[in-house]
């Protein structure tokens, strides 16, 4: 018993630092999460405020507000999943036709570059392009003869606005673990098919496609498990006041009950029952991911 | 056989394929995609007022001229910025990296009595953790808010980044070369400090850089806890007032009195504020690639 602790003692040193520091940091404020099931007042304090069991989730539940976050949360997630999830897909197939090194290269660091960009600065530059005012394609459009269009300041056309900039954020990088697993490829596959007489579709379409199937059924759990997940600071860095349809997702509102209102207890409660039902869809996801032979995500 | 097949390339070479260029051609698109929208920005950035309030600059500065970055430059908020950017995410690189390694290489050692219940502790924060305003509230409660720390601490643990680190040092340091180096006398910190770290510096490299770029490109925290103290924004919060919201003036421009086109004004800001990312973004991006990769092993 005490042999591992006198060998080991100094790994067990080490973990203090982490140990420590993730209680504070991650675990303390789960304790925090029994606000949901109070009413909080600031004079009574957190131990002090009165337990109302689940009536404030009663309470927004009845938000008109609530159901329109979590069918916007659902929503934007889900379109991503069909258009962001899958235009990777595609331009990992065409990289994977291009034989000339320095033509890919140049095309991959120019594909990968949104992706180190903060939401703030592409949403500043979305609005220098996309603004229905003084936004540079606007600008063009209007120069061949058509009439402006309002990409950001209308809710229809700032949800396909939305998806695009997703779309152009995400592309490039996707393609990174898809190339990898196409480079892993036995290139006699590629031979066999040739002498079979099968040309380019063919051969991405019996060769390459089969063998990322395994890459693409893990990401698409993957982000099937994150689909209550919000991305923030992508919503936040591209809404404005003329489009508030869809731009109310849940840490949105969360922010805007908690944060701007200052109604903890609210706040909190919506905040528990997304990471409830998101922890529920990563283990659902896991587990449908394991039954198909896959990694599994845990 | 093979001569025929060999014939078959040669003119399947020769031959002009239609797809050959539509692939180039919409790869070429896509990537125009990736890279004019910084053209059009940074052309406006050197524009004149005039031309851009007329609608006339697309992909070429018209106008020269540099007014802009020197109103920039002269905007102390702008600059201080800057400052509490480069601090937050030094210290918060640092900090992260010592505590991703010191619960790493415990965490890979198989030996270690207890190994699945710790990592669970750990990893168990990737799928759940308290939210928005608990998270808040604590900040508030160590009276971190409007301060640096508010920014350095609360995210300074990852997960993910603990992961993929623990996934690294399991294959790249075999039991072997401890077993040997514990024969030989040298307990776990010597082991850590001479053997492990020398042989990690790549990983090392990229997770430090994980941690760089997304701390310099967050702006969510700083827009929860840095709601007093201006002088605590960092560079993108700043950025997301100044040219978004804009509900914040320019330091100079709030002294015209005149309605003026601050378009050329955010223009320059945006460049300024990706200014440090493009210029290191040709050495990191190799670092990145490998990191995700990585990120994709499990154990």
């Amino acid at each position: 018993m005490t042999f591992f602790l006198r060998r080991d003692w100094q790994l067990y040193l080490l973990l203090l630092f982490p140990l420590s520091f993730v209680l504070v940091f991650k675990y303390a404020p789960m304790t925090g999460l029994v606000l949901a099931f109070k009413n909080y007042k600031i004079a009574k304090g957190f131990w002090g405020s009165e337990w109302v069991g689940f009536e404030v989730f009663k309470q927004i539940f009845d938000k008109p507000d609530f159901m329109r976050a979590v069918r916007n949360t659902l929503m934007l997630n889900g379109l991503d999943l069909v258009f962001s999830f899958t235009m990777p897909i595609l331009l990992a197939l065409l990289l994977n036709e291009i034989k000339g090194v320095r033509f890919k290269r140049v095309n991959q660091t120019l594909l990968y570059l949104p992706h180190f960009l903060s939401w703030v600065i592409i949403g500043a530059i979305a609005y220098q392009l996309l603004s229905e005012g003084n936004g540079v394609i606007n600008n063009v459009i209007e120069m061949l003869g058509g009439k402006r269009i309002p990409f950001l300041q209308e809710d229809t056309h700032w949800l396909f606005s939305y998806l695009a900039i997703g779309v152009w954020q995400s592309m490039g990088w996707g393609t990174i673990l898809y190339l990898a697993s196409i480079s892993s490829i036995n290139p006699e596959m590629y031979e066999a098919a040739t002498v079979d007489g099968a040309g380019r579709w063919r051969k991405a379409w019996n060769v390459t496609l089969p063998s990322i199937r395994v890459t693409i059924v893990t990401l698409l759990i993957l982000n099937l498990g994150k689909i209550m997940e919000g991305s923030f600071e992508r919503v936040f860095a591209l809404q404005n006041k003329a489009t508030t349809e869809y731009t109310t997702t849940i840490p949105v509102l969360v922010y805007r009950w908690g944060i701007e209102s200052g109604n903890f207890s609210r706040a909190t409660a919506l905040g528990l029952f997304q990471a409830v039902i998101g922890l529920v869809l990563v283990l659902v996801a896991d587990r449908i991911a394991k039954k198909l032979g896959e990694d599994g995500l845990i | 056989m093979k001569a025929s097949a060999g014939t078959l390339a040669v003119t399947r070479r020769r031959r002009f394929d239609i797809w050959d260029v539509l692939i180039r051609l919409s790869l070429i698109i896509a990537s125009l995609a990736c890279l004019l929208p910084f053209v059009h920005v940074v052309s406006k950035s050197f524009s004149e007022d005039a031309y851009v309030i007329a609608n006339k600059v697309i992909l070429w500065p018209e106008g020269f001229t540099v007014e802009a970055y020197k109103k920039i430059f002269a905007d102390d908020s702008i600059l201080r910025s800057l400052y509490v950017s480069v601090a937050v995410t030094a210290l918060f690189t640092v900090i992260g990296m010592i505590l991703t390694i010191c619960a790493a290489y415990p965490l890979s050692r198989k030996q270690l009595k207890g190994r699945s219940a710790l990592t669970f502790i750990f990893l168990f924060t990737m799928y759940f953790h308290g939210g928005i305003i608990p998270d808040y509230m604590l900040v508030n409660n160590l009276h971190m808010l409007d301060t640096m720390w508010s920014l350095v601490l609360p995210l300074a643990f990852s997960a993910f980044n603990l992961l993929i680190m623990k996934t690294a040092l399991s294959s790249s340091i075999p039991d072997s070369l401890e077993e040997s180096a514990r024969i030989d006398g040298a307990g776990h910190f010597r082991i850590l400090w001479s053997i492990v770290l020398p042989l990690s510096k790549p990983i090392i490299a990229t997770l430090s850089l994980f941690y760089a770029v997304g701390r310099w490109n967050s702006y969510q925290d700083a827009l929860f806890y840095i709601k007093q103290n201006v002088d605590m924004r960092p560079l993108q919060l700043k950025l997301y007032y100044l040219v978004i919201q804009a509900s914040e003036s320019f330091q100079l421009e709030a002294t015209q009195v005149q309605l003026s086109n601050p378009e050329v004004l955010k223009a320059s800001c945006v460049v300024f504020a990706t200014l440090p990312i493009l210029c290191v973004y040709p050495f990191i991006q190799k670092y990145f690639v490998q990191g995700v990769m990585l990120g994709a092993i499990k154990e």
